[in-house]
């Protein structure tokens, strides 16, 4: 069984490097900057493998309405969507980061976009993907971000009348006014 | 002769009965803003087999709308994650789909050794695709046999479960633990297969085909049981694809995307297994999907077991990898690094990496950012139960009540996965 299939690997791979059409990482980045120009992404890398290039949310829904439907990039997939809230960053501080899948090509790529605190509003992804809509409730109830066109953008895990946003730094795990233990460990 | 003709009697005057009631309730029932019923099904009820709501708007029998709300037993893992040094992450994996929890265990550890650039043995790599593979085995029976438990069939499920038991204990065998396992160690396994593990793991595969044979032929030509599920909840694959569907669910809708195949992990390029796939992506085909998945999982175990590498079970990390007991006692580096693993003291390279495996749901994912301390930054998983459990409401809207508890066990939604 594993030397048929080493056999039938090795020719399948020497093909693939030699076809033209493959979607790669470079080829999905070459198709994006050629659509919406060289400075619509920025802190273009690839860790582990996985394209990874920072936008602005003005542009984010056009990209990802673009890589979905684009014949030769099909992302018709999204994988997964978080917020993350880097206090440090002033006036980038909350950020939103999409994994989008292109399942025909097996290309996977990540986008992040990244807003100030004060005005969190991130265009809704619901009319592109059905699967948004739960993903967006819960980066909502997480880190307040609001995402405007949403049709029914209320908190998902948490209770209805939470006033704040657990998931943003300034809150810690524990109570703060704890003293019988001091976390010398892991404290940030 | 007399008898059947007075039934036959009762019988006609019932019918016109029947009839002259329907005629005075139709126009009544027509004007649905009047007569809608608002139906809680949940959160404790004992169908939905895990603790989530659905308020139902019904009409007579017929499901109008429902409207889910979750996180009854949301417990803040990806917060708590924050503040955790990483294989103290592990048991949080464990309480997310405890129907599989060595699927997210092993899962977890290969986004960390992704991350610390960790390569584990071959012997090792084989070792956890035994137990992963029996954990989704695990969950599939569950699955079905709860499927069975719903459309009145309780007999296949206490059959079944008598085999969840000899996996269980084959667990308990491997690591000590049964349900939620925290299985395994950043970078390999904790210990290797005992004999009585690999004993009691080839027992159990010769033993085991004849009680799925028997399941199957209980339910898969089954009349009562087809009548149930045969085009109950269908979803198409175009929608099942928007609503992020993975795992046997999507395949049933007729999409082959399977982590293991399309991303290998953990050497699953090494055997020879097939993805089946259904067509029109209803109950019945999910059913199908499942049971043959089984007989798959089956197959790549037999593969693992014959061809089990010899060699080390985990990789030499001793950052990270715990050193064995006994040369914690006597051999100072064993000490320190134990002290070091053991307090959390271990900083991890500045990096982020996704890395997802084929869970008994579908894909489970882990995003980890790590901005070079002891904890992650930001830890995200993604949750097949939570991303597909949105499709729900729209697919029971024209079913019965009866139908939607189908289609609710058919899906597997798991509550400590859909609520993490």
């Amino acid at each position: 069984m594993a030397e048929s299939n080493e056999e039938s690997t090795v020719a399948q791979t020497a093909v693939i490097e030699t076809d033209p059409n493959k979607l790669t990482n470079a080829r999905v980045l070459t198709t994006l900057q050629q659509l919406f120009g060289e400075d619509a992404f920025t802190d273009v890398e690839e860790p582990y493998g996985l394209l990874t290039a920072t936008t602005t949310r003005e542009r984010i829904h056009e990209i990802i309405q673009t890589l979905h439907g684009e014949p030769i990039l099909q992302f018709n997939f999204l994988t997964t969507m978080c917020g993350i809230h880097y206090p440090e960053n002033e006036g980038q501080e909350l950020g939103v980061i999409y994994h989008l899948h292109s399942l025909v090509h097996n290309v996977r790529l990540r986008l992040k976009i990244f807003f100030p605190i004060i005005d969190p509003a991130v265009p809704t992804l619901t009319d592109i993907y059905a699967t948004a809509n739960w993903m967006e409730r819960e980066t909502f109830d997480f880190f307040g971000i609001i995402f405007t066109g949403h049709p029914n953008l209320i908190r998902i895990l948490n209770v209805e009348d939470m006033d704040y946003h657990p998931m943003r730094r300034e809150y810690p795990l524990e109570d703060g006014t704890r003293e019988d233990k001091t976390d010398l460990f892991f404290g940030r | 002769m007399a008898v059947n003709d007075t039934l036959e009697g009762t019988h006609k005057i019932h019918q016109e009965a029947r009839e002259q009631q329907h005629n005075q309730l139709v126009p009544t029932l027509n004007d649905f803003s009047q007569e809608l019923t608002t139906l809680n099904l949940g959160p404790t009820h004992p169908a939905t087999h895990g603790i989530f709501q659905n308020i139902l708007q019904m009409d007579g029998e017929r499901i109008i709308s429902g409207v889910p709300t979750i996180g009854y037993i949301h417990r803040a893992f990806e917060k708590i994650a924050e503040r955790r040094p990483f294989y103290q992450i592990t048991p949080l994996t464990d309480r997310m789909n405890y129907c599989s929890s060595p699927i997210n265990n092993m899962g977890w550890h290969m986004t960390v050794e992704k991350l610390l650039g960790i390569t584990v043995p071959k012997r090792a790599q084989y070792m956890r695709v035994i137990m992963m593979e029996l954990a989704r085995i695990t969950d599939h029976l569950i699955c079905n046999s709860i499927l069975g438990v719903d459309t009145g069939a309780f007999t296949g499920f206490l059959y079944v479960f008598q085999e969840r038991e000899k996996v269980y204990e084959i667990y308990e065998e491997v690591c000590g633990a049964r349900l939620t396992t925290n299985m395994g160690r950043v970078g390999g396994m904790e210990r290797d297969f005992s004999p009585v593990a690999i004993e009691k793991l080839r027992k159990w595969l010769k033993e085991f085909p004849a009680v799925m044979r028997e399941f199957e032929s209980m339910f898969t030509r089954n009349r009562i049981f087809m009548d149930r599920v045969v085009n109950v909840g269908p979803i198409s694959a175009e929608k099942a694809l928007n609503y992020g569907f993975t795992g046997p669910n999507l395949r049933a809708a007729g999409v082959d995307y399977d982590v293991r195949v399309m991303n290998p992990y953990s050497s699953y390029e090494d055997f020879d297994f097939e993805i089946p796939v259904g067509t029109n992506g209803d109950t019945y085909d999910r059913f199908l999907v499942r049971n043959e998945e089984i007989w798959q999982s089956l197959r790549i175990i037999n593969q693992a077991l014959d061809n089990l590498p010899e060699g080390p079970y985990h990789a030499d990390a001793p950052h990270y990898y715990l050193p064995p007991k006994q040369a914690v006692y006597k051999n100072m580096e064993a000490l320190i690094y134990h002290f070091k693993i053991i307090m959390g003291e271990i900083e991890a390279p500045v990096g982020e990496v996704y890395h997802s495996v084929e869970g008994g749901n579908g894909e489970l994912g882990f995003y980890l950012i790590s901005d070079g301390g002891r904890t992650p930054y930001r830890l995200h998983f993604r949750r097949p139960c939570f991303i597909y459990y949105q499709a729900y409401s729209e697919m029971v809207v024209g079913t019965s009540l009866s139908d939607a508890i189908v289609i609710l066990s058919s899906m597997n939604v798991i509550a400590g996965e859909l609520d993490a």
